[in-house]
């Protein structure tokens, strides 16, 4: 596989660390035992959003568990890098690798969306170690990622800002109000990752709304923008490398995914957008997921 | 009495308040020379952003910018705040960051620019919001007070200053507590309870209200949430007739806090004067503008007049 870059300039091939077999082998099989955590956690609370969690395994993995500058013991750290999980509503996933990278005991997601916990339905930066925004309601991330971006300028702070967004998220109006805001700043701390699985609630996303192209949007927003493969970990390893890199203005990574990744019946669903599998279902899946790991 | 701008004062009390405060940052959306953010734009271009008719985005870049450790003001028309409404709610209130919504051309103080400009529901809007404060400032040394005080007070804070130049009614010595109103005049058969430009206006009743022979207290209570509950009682108690006076509307404002805490803790006869539930017009004048829809000072001290009655039926 390759990475299609669309930049307005060259990115050097030495810039982007080669990232070992090992390390993909690796992490590979992390995302697919966050799979298995998330259906798990979305099946015993009957509640959950399978699809978009599952097409953003290899993102979150990558960031949570390699790229990021964060630290289970200090998730206050200032100069922490922050996440924010625009689309919160992947925030099972989410939970599932905070836990396995050490920020809370794995026992607790068992509590999750039960009264008192510290897992809320969505991300609650108030409740959850490691949850840098409180989440879960459409188009924040791109605008809140900008003014922690500004913050740390102000503040002469060393830290960049990621934001998860979904391709559904990208109809809403104020992410593209963000994005203007952030080019006009010249935010290259800022870095978005758009989870496009081509669905959202009520079917697929071009019928909808089309939100095509996404890159060229991007693009006119005057973000680095390229596109990868989104459930590829060497792809979104070298994306976020290659962003890293870029200094002169904020970055897009178009990760092309497939909705409910993993698992035959879930993949490119919209059914599969906001329901909990059943007890077939759940073993079906948890199998086939294991199958994959043994496969790596 | 001498009039004062309100906003002008907010935004030279902003730009003194950030020299003392590097923390402080502003965002605006292409209003700052209406809203008066422009003297701290001067003094500290470094932590100011004018990021255009983005009103919904400003709001979360303040967001952020309180995550990462500033004190944002944010500002616009109060009315464009209600676009982002959701914002202010989710990102805001819920996730409990240290943010200042600043809406300016409260009411019908922008009388000129029309309905479309006027705001009746802002603060019914805001106070619903669970760890929202919402405040209003009756004159320009309220609102420079209420500067330094809204950005040390940790959490939310709801803003709202009027267009308008207006009477000056506090000194030097003047204090702004959250959460406290201020008897501005001692009286005894009626409480006149105000907030922003319709304070003034209630010290003008009183005095007419006065020759009468009706003896009105009057107070400032410009922390509409928390709202003053254990003043309200006291009052409620002593003169059994109260009037609320506010350019918003009559419903879920000031007069919509105090009619909730009499009805469960001390009820009494209440008459609220405000914008009625109409959309308004166009005016040359803000002043016969608030006549024209009932905030008059003779239509406080009719509603004072009412209301006493009502007591000694």
């Amino acid at each position: 596989m390759f990475i299609f870059i669309i930049l307005n300039f060259n990115v050097r091939e030495n810039n982007v660390t080669y990232h070992s077999e090992r390390l993909i082998r690796e992490l590979d099989e992390i995302a697919q035992n966050l799979r298995i955590d998330a259906l798990e956690m979305i099946y015993r609370r009957k509640a959950g959003h399978p699809g978009g969690s599952l097409s953003a395994a290899e993102i979150i993995t990558a960031l949570i568990f390699h790229h990021l500058k964060i630290d289970p013991n200090k998730p206050d750290w200032e100069e922490r890098d922050r996440f924010i999980l625009s689309k919160g509503h992947a925030c099972s996933l989410l939970y599932a690798a905070l836990a396995r990278r050490g920020f809370f005991p794995r026992e607790e997601l068992q509590t999750w969306g039960h009264i008192g916990s510290r897992l809320q339905g969505h991300p609650d930066r108030l409740k959850t170690p490691g949850i840098d925004m409180t989440t879960g309601m459409e188009g924040h991330g791109v605008a809140v990622g900008s003014g922690l971006c500004l913050a740390a300028r102000i503040k002469n702070l060393k830290y960049d800002v990621y934001v998860l967004v979904g391709d559904g998220e990208c109809q809403c109006g104020v992410l593209w109000e963000g994005a203007m805001i952030a080019s006009k700043y010249r935010l290259s701390e800022l870095t978005v990752i758009v989870d496009h699985n081509h669905v959202q609630l009520d079917g697929p996303v071009h019928e909808i709304l089309p939100v095509d192209s996404l890159a060229d949007k991007w693009r006119a927003f005057n973000f680095a923008t390229f596109e990868i493969d989104g459930n590829n970990m060497r792809e979104v390893l070298d994306a976020l490398d290659m962003a890293k890199e870029i200094r002169s203005k904020p970055t897009a990574i178009i990760a092309h995914t497939t909705k409910g990744k993993g698992v035959s019946f879930m993949e490119n669903k919209a059914a599969w957008h906001g329901r909990p599998p059943n007890d077939e279902e759940f073993a079906q899946a948890v199998s086939e997921l294991k199958r994959r790991i043994s496969k790596q | 009495m001498k009039k004062v701008s309100i906003r002008k004062a907010y935004g030279q009390a902003l730009a003194d308040y950030g020299a003392e405060n590097p923390d402080v940052a502003v965002v605006v959306a292409d209003v700052s020379s209406s809203v008066q953010t422009k003297f701290f734009a001067e003094r500290f271009p470094e932590r100011f952003f004018n990021v255009g008719i983005t009103e919904q985005a400003m709001v979360d870049v303040a967001v952020g910018l309180a995550l990462g450790g500033m004190v944002p003001f944010a500002n616009t028309f109060a009315v464009l705040f209600l676009r982002a409404a959701e914002q202010i709610r989710t990102c805001v209130a819920y996730a409990k960051t240290d943010v200042k919504i600043v809406g300016s051309y409260s009411g019908l103080s922008n009388f000129k620019d029309g309905p479309t400009h006027h705001v009746e529901c802002d603060t019914a809007v805001m106070r619903s919001m669970p760890n929202m404060t919402v405040v209003e400032a009756a004159d320009a040394v309220e609102v420079r007070k209420m500067v330094p005080v809204i950005a040390e007070h940790k959490g939310p804070v709801y803003l709202r200053i009027s267009r308008t130049d207006a009477p000056l009614l506090f000194d030097e010595s003047y204090e702004v507590k959250i959460g406290k109103g201020v008897v501005l005049r001692d009286g005894s058969d009626v409480a006149l309870i105000a907030s922003g430009v319709m304070v003034s206006r209630c010290l003008e009743a009183a005095e007419k209200l006065s020759k009468e022979g009706i003896e009105a207290y009057v107070v400032n209570m410009s922390t509409i949430k928390p709202l003053d509950v254990e003043l309200v009682s006291k009052l409620a108690r002593e003169t059994g007739a109260l009037v609320t006076a506010e350019d918003h509307s009559i419903i879920g404002g000031l007069g919509g806090a105090v009619a909730e805490a009499l009805g469960e803790r001390t009820p009494a006869n209440l008459e609220r004067i405000g914008i009625p539930d109409t959309f308004t017009e166009t005016s040359l004048n803000y002043d016969e503008l608030l006549d024209h829809y009932g905030m008059g000072v003779d239509d406080i001290v009719n509603a004072a007049r009412r209301t006493a009655k009502r007591r000694d039926k």
